[in-house]
């Protein structure tokens, strides 16, 4: 696996430092114009991806004024552009409903794909690598193409439209990305273990979750991690089944009419902007390593 | 539903007395099996097979989600190729993006990736920049677009005209929304850094010192030793970039709403694509079709004209394998 070799950054010291002759000085002088490119490439690169966060935060705290006017350092901190964003109505409301919905379709997501990504990982069935199409096949459908009659069903036979509830139930039935990189981790896990489990007596469930669960709490972590920014950002799926009741909407869906209703305060959408993004970035900061893993896992051969 | 719930061998442990043993085994590990994989069966087969017989059904069908379905032949896919005027746009800025943006995240990403294993100094800072702003929610990330590259009060345009460089309209104009939109994605192209990160870190490091031996420059040090040993996960970025344009949907709906300045109330039915259908992909046709003309069957033909091509991506990507599955079997 290569996520072990991501540290690897630092480059290994050079070898052969002798510090002599006019040969070396020029090695060394190459190494710190080479030191110097790279940096200076890598620093205009960095200040294309943190600038749009800088000004997003300095014109969330502008005045009404000010932030149309497109001068970039605030004149006064407004920090009470944060309280009046927070006292919009229905701002809680969405705060809620992101919260329910990317909790529950979380929950629900990494309970359903233990099961599956296992059988799919360490059981030897006919069918095993036609199952594994599938679930990649549907894991590559634009959600667009089974859109439609799964709303004629949800709305009309079972009367849910106007609530998030379509979407979070089907995920209690195995999400495919999720079993994908769940599959993918756990077939790091050496077949030794479950042997050895059942020699010592373990039925399979038993061994799923005293053994294979445990070993598996990075693999776990990094589903139940995507899963949460998965729901937190999905504005398809509220915009088709919410989009009638404000009070169903989450934050993604809810802060373009945010925009809306404040037409001309660039200051509060931002600070609701910087609001909507803040609960992923933090919890980035604290969970960086399951991170880089489930991106590395989906796309690097595990 | 907790883990203990997961059906582990259901009703097999009823003893048959007189199958041989080993057939006995071999039932109970299919049941077994059918158990574990039970929760995706029935999602499957619920949210995804039912509902794509039945986009399938629809497109035969007139049917305004009022009146019940008739059966109208070929007449929406007649609808869709020949006459619905939007189709055209729709495909070609579809098209355009798939295009476009792929190839640019592409080389994009691997040039991030590069740049990152080359770097010395911090690391830790430069990744973590490079790889934030992919985590932020894409409606969030395109609010902050649209208004950072504003042109009557956004900074960029501001900054832009201060060095003396004229300021295109970006999201209002035309011929620059779908750059911007590119843009906005080459922003978050994190998660391509990452997988090529990883996979230039795993290049084995004497092929470079045996290419510096024989006298090899950076650049034939990239296309002899690199280049071979990114390809399949290239090939990857590049699939999956294609089959995720396909979908291209909220930020291209959002930038071009908010780019607007149409205040959206409850029922108002706004064509998408501002400026000038500039913006509008095959998927925000569907949702528009199917959610607010309630053209039901010309909505579920442009779904499979999207399946079709998607799962033509998908084969090409099975074929090839390109590191999803690990060789077995």
């Amino acid at each position: 696996m290569t996520t072990t070799t991501l540290r690897a950054g630092s480059a290994p010291a050079r070898t052969g430092t002798t510090d002599r002759g006019p040969a070396a000085s020029r090695a060394r002088r190459k190494r710190l114009l080479h030191w110097i490119a790279v940096h200076s490439v890598a620093v205009a690169a960095a200040l294309f991806f943190v600038l749009p966060f800088v000004f997003v935060f300095l014109t969330s705290v502008m005045s009404d004024d000010q932030a149309m006017s497109g001068e970039l350092w605030p004149h006064e901190w407004n920090w009470s552009n944060y309280a009046t964003v927070f006292s919009t109505p229905g701002f809680l409301d969405w705060w809620r409903n992101s919260l329910m919905y990317a909790g529950l379709g979380t929950l629900f997501t990494v309970c359903s794909a233990i099961p599956v990504a296992y059988a799919l990982a360490k059981f030897r069935f006919r069918g095993r690598r036609t199952a594994m199409l599938l679930v990649i096949s549907t894991m590559m459908l634009p959600p667009q193409v089974i859109v439609i009659p799964m709303y004629l069903v949800w709305a009309q036979q079972l009367h849910l439209s106007g609530s998030l509830w379509p979407l979070i139930i089907p995920m209690a039935f195995g999400d495919a990305y999720s079993i994908f990189l769940l599959r993918q981790f756990l077939l790091t896990i050496p077949q030794e273990y479950i042997e050895s489990a059942k020699v010592d007596g373990c039925g399979e469930a038993r061994t799923l979750l005293r053994i294979i669960v445990p070993m598996a709490k990075p693999g776990i972590a990094a589903v139940a991690l995507f899963q949460f920014f998965y729901c937190w950002n999905d504005y398809f799926g509220p915009q088709i089944y919410a989009a009638q009741n404000p009070a169903a909407w989450t934050l993604s869906y809810g802060l373009e009419s945010f925009k809306s209703a404040h037409s001309v305060n660039w200051n509060l959408t931002m600070a609701a902007t910087l609001l909507v993004m803040a609960p992923v970035i933090i919890v980035f900061f604290f969970a960086q390593k399951a991170f880089v893993e489930g991106v590395t896992l989906t796309g690097v051969k595990g | 539903m907790s883990l203990v719930e997961s059906p582990e061998r259901p009703a097999a442990t009823a003893p048959r007395p007189k199958a041989p043993a080993l057939r006995r085994k071999h039932l109970r590990q299919r049941l077994r099996t059918l158990g574990f994989l039970s929760p995706w069966l029935v999602g499957f087969s619920v949210f995804f097979g039912y509902p794509l017989l039945a986009t399938v059904y629809f497109s035969f069908m007139h049917y305004n989600q009022i009146e019940q379905p008739s059966f109208v032949g070929l007449r929406n896919w007649k609808y869709v190729f020949t006459q619905m005027p939007l189709f055209g746009p729709a495909l070609w800025n579809t098209l355009w993006l798939v295009v476009v943006m792929v190839a640019l995240r592409v080389v994009f990403g691997l040039g991030i990736g590069l740049l990152v294993t080359k770097i010395k100094s911090g690391v830790g800072f430069f990744r973590t920049a490079f790889y934030l702003p992919y985590l932020a929610p894409p409606v969030a990330a395109t609010v902050a677009f649209v208004f950072l590259l504003n042109p009557g009060t956004g900074p960029v345009n501001e900054i832009l005209e201060a060095v003396g460089i004229p300021a295109p309209g970006w999201f209002n104009d035309a011929a620059w929304a779908k750059p911007s939109l590119v843009m906005l994605s080459l922003w978050g192209i994190g998660d391509l850094m990452v997988i090529f990160m990883a996979a230039l870190l795993d290049v084995p490091k004497e092929q470079y010192e045996a290419a510096e031996l024989d006298g090899a420059g950076a650049w034939a040090r990239f296309r002899y030793v690199t280049w071979p040993s990114i390809t399949p996960i290239v090939l990857f970025a590049v699939v999956t970039g294609v089959v995720q344009t396909m979908q291209y949907y909220t930020q291209a709906l959002v930038a071009g709403k908010l780019a607007s300045g149409v205040t959206i109330g409850p029922g108002t039915v706004i064509q998408p694509g501002y400026p000038d259908h500039s913006t509008l992909t095959v998927p925000q046709l569907v949702y528009s079709l199917g959610f607010q003309n309630f053209n039901t069957g010309a909505a579920c033909v442009l779904s499979l004209v999207l399946f079709v091509i998607a799962m033509a991506v998908t084969t090409l990507l099975m074929r090839k394998r390109a590191g999803l599955l690990p060789a077995e079997d």
